[in-house]
């Protein structure tokens, strides 16, 4: 092993680079002076002594083991693996390793050739883009959960459920960094009736978020002091107008309704201003869209008018309310919108169905949509319960 | 789920043929097995599949809770022989699949012909009265690197491969696709290998059992071999003049002859 240095082992010696030659089980057959220098070993105690994996710390010789040796059989080669080799005095070097399997003259493997870089200055880099990765990430969380948390405080906490009513409701968050415009409300009125509103203000973020609070706060007032719905619907448009010409107008869209229970079912008045129209889920089994009665997009026109209409929820009968990000949806696997027609046939398949299984189905439908949702969604549902209880 | 799809399950050899399945260790897929696998199928119906995680695997099966242990890939080996209708399995395991596949026979004997553990290691950490090869602080370092080294480990599992003009029976198609493992599915993969104590499963084992073990072994050494097979009752130990943890790679052809000359002692 003390042979004299030929020419050839000089060059090599000379190299910037760990570099090795060992046989199929790894056994070190020859190595450089770099190599050596490195790791503090003299030539005697490495060649035909120790294998490649023993040079590596305890992880790099169980990843050597598990990975790199089958690697280097079935593919003749591995290229630019982190690994660390154990260096005089204890320490551990960052390095790259690339090697081949070279093949004898008779065309079978014989042995493997083994480069080895210093990768101290790229190990750093790594650490500062991992720590600067992990910071990105944290504040990711950071993000996501105060999405989520402003999204909620936007949102009533628990939907009421009026007697001899069954409601549910579900928000989708298309993007969980990015609060949506979409929002509902249920709430009690003077003379046991029940307001509800259901809406869609244009674009998202902050700004819109702060839209919803308003249109809510807004119909809600107005529901309070007029039991038209379309006077609630034309106070919000009054409202959003007065700040058209301002950079931080939106328009919305809106559903909102009082309803009362009565003897018959429940006895619903609404309004819509540039909404989709509700589904009406019948407890026969059938489902209707609702007949458009509705002005246009809120917060859009000057004067623009608005007008109510009525109708009685039998018991069995269920509501739903939605906004279009539902409609606007992409089918799975295509670029076609899931569109009306679609969707009221699926509600037909749905009906007859109480508030909440209305709502699952909803929350269904949009779970196969699968990344084909653009836009968040707002469901609500108000059924008549089939058996009105009585009273004492 | 279907576990076909699951584990990425390939079968090899004739459909009437006694069942043997081969299942992969830590650290690559069921392309590990494709120098022994032809001449096990000349009579043997061969399945080959990769623990969820590996190789072709539906990786959204992969749950953190499920993979914390070895029992839930035990779990899969048993969905597959039981979903399939699998019966008088032979199980060939290497590595860490030597333990699921002890794991697995100890809960359904039933299934199993036989076992075949190819460089198995019960404990890779040293204990009082057991060497395991491993302090704890060796193997704290691995998932240490494992953990820290995200770029390192993440490029070393997934290395650049460029084509091999040398060894073209290996075909293009497949230099891309070995051992690709995800690395937090392989961070989880060896906190499940390299912490799991499977010792007192050894004497549970009821099923006919070859320890097949190498020569020179430095993730399992041949105390570990010996401990095995003393472990496990009636156990036939066979040790390959072949170095390094994969024989079946390093001397496919003394690891085919193990594995036949076992299998045919079991039906």
């Amino acid at each position: 092993m003390t042979a004299a240095r030929t020419p050839d082992d000089r060059y090599d010696d000379d190299a910037p680079c760990g570099s090795l030659v060992t046989t199929l089980d790894g056994t070190v057959v020859r190595a450089n002076a770099t190599l050596l220098r490195w790791i503090g070993l003299r030539r005697d105690e490495v060649v035909g002594q120790l294998r490649f994996s023993d040079l590596l710390n305890v992880g790099g010789r169980i990843y050597y083991e598990t990975h790199l040796a089958p690697l280097l059989r079935m593919q003749g080669e591995i290229a630019g693996v982190a690994l660390e080799l154990r260096v005089a005095g204890g320490a551990r070097l960052p390095v790259l390793v690339t090697a081949v399997v070279l093949t004898d003259p008779g065309g079978g493997p014989a042995q493997i050739r083994v480069i080895v870089f210093d990768a101290r200055e790229r190990r750093s880099y790594e650490q500062e883009l991992l720590r600067a990765r992990e910071a990105a990430d944290r504040d990711r969380d950071r993000l996501t959960h105060l999405v989520r948390s402003l999204q909620q405080s936007l949102l009533p906490a628990a939907l009421p459920v009026p007697p001899g009513t069954q409601t549910a409701a579900y928000y989708h968050m298309a993007s969980a960094e990015e609060v949506g415009g979409d929002f509902y409300d249920l709430f009690p009125l003077p003379g046991n009736r029940w307001g509800f509103l259901l809406g869609d203000v244009c674009g998202k973020g902050v700004e819109a978020a702060a839209v919803t609070a308003m249109a809510r706060y807004t119909i809600r007032a107005s529901a309070f002091h007029d039991p038209d719905p379309a006077a609630a619907v034309g106070s919000l448009n009054s409202v959003l107008y007065q700040e058209h010409r301002s950079p931080t107008h939106r328009h919305c869209t809106v559903v909102c309704g009082v309803f009362a229970v009565g003897e018959g079912g429940v006895e619903v008045t609404m309004a819509t201003g540039g909404h989709p129209p509700p589904l009406l889920l019948r407890g026969d089994g059938t489902a209707d869209y609702l007949p458009a009665t509705g002005g246009p997009l809120v917060g859009v026109l000057a004067d623009a008018r608005y007008y109510a209409q009525t109708l009685t929820l039998r018991p069995g009968d269920t509501l739903l309310l939605y906004t279009d990000g539902l409609t606007e949806a992409r089918a799975p696997g295509t670029r076609r919108r899931y569109g009306p027609d679609e969707l009221l046939a699926y509600a037909a398949g749905v009906a007859p169905a109480t508030a909440s299984s209305a709502v699952a189905a909803v929350q269904a439908l949009l779970g196969s949509f699968d990344g084909g949702l653009d836009d968040d969604v707002a469901v609500m549902a108000i059924g008549a319960l089939a058996t009105v209880q009585s009273g004492p | 789920m279907d576990v076909r799809e699951r584990n990425n399950i390939t079968w090899l050899g004739p459909d009437d043929g006694p069942v043997v399945l081969l299942s992969h260790g830590f650290g690559c897929d069921q392309n590990m097995w494709r120098l022994v696998a032809p001449s096990l199928a000349k009579q043997h119906r061969v399945g080959l599949f990769d623990h969820v995680g590996a190789g072709g695997s539906d990786l959204s099966a992969w749950r953190a809770d499920r993979y914390a242990t070895l029992d839930g890939y035990a779990d899969d080996v048993l969905r597959i022989c039981t979903d399939l209708d699998l019966r008088d399995v032979a199980f060939v395991g290497h590595s860490v699949s030597a333990m699921i596949g002890v794991l697995a026979a100890n809960r359904r004997p039933d299934l199993f012909a036989g076992l075949a553990l190819v460089t198995p290691s019960p404990r890779y950490i040293d204990e009082p009265g057991y060497r395991g090869g491993f302090s704890r602080s060796d193997i704290d370092e691995l998932l240490d690197s494992l953990d820290s080294n995200y770029l390192g480990w993440s490029q070393a599992i997934a290395p650049v491969i460029m084509g091999n003009p040398d060894r073209p029976e290996l075909g293009a198609e497949l230099t891309n696709s070995f051992c690709r493992t995800d690395p937090t599915i392989a961070r989880s993969f060896a906190r499940a290998t390299f912490l799991s104590d499977n010792r007192a499963d050894l004497a549970a084992v009821s099923v006919p059992t070859l320890v097949l073990e190498c020569r020179d072994d430095v993730i399992a050494p041949p105390e570990v071999g010996a401990y095995v097979h003393d472990r496990i009752r009636g156990s036939v130990l066979v040790r390959l003049d072949a170095t390094g943890h994969c024989p079946q790679l390093s001397a496919p052809r003394e690891t085919e002859a193990a594995l036949l000359s076992f299998l045919g002692s079991l039906w």
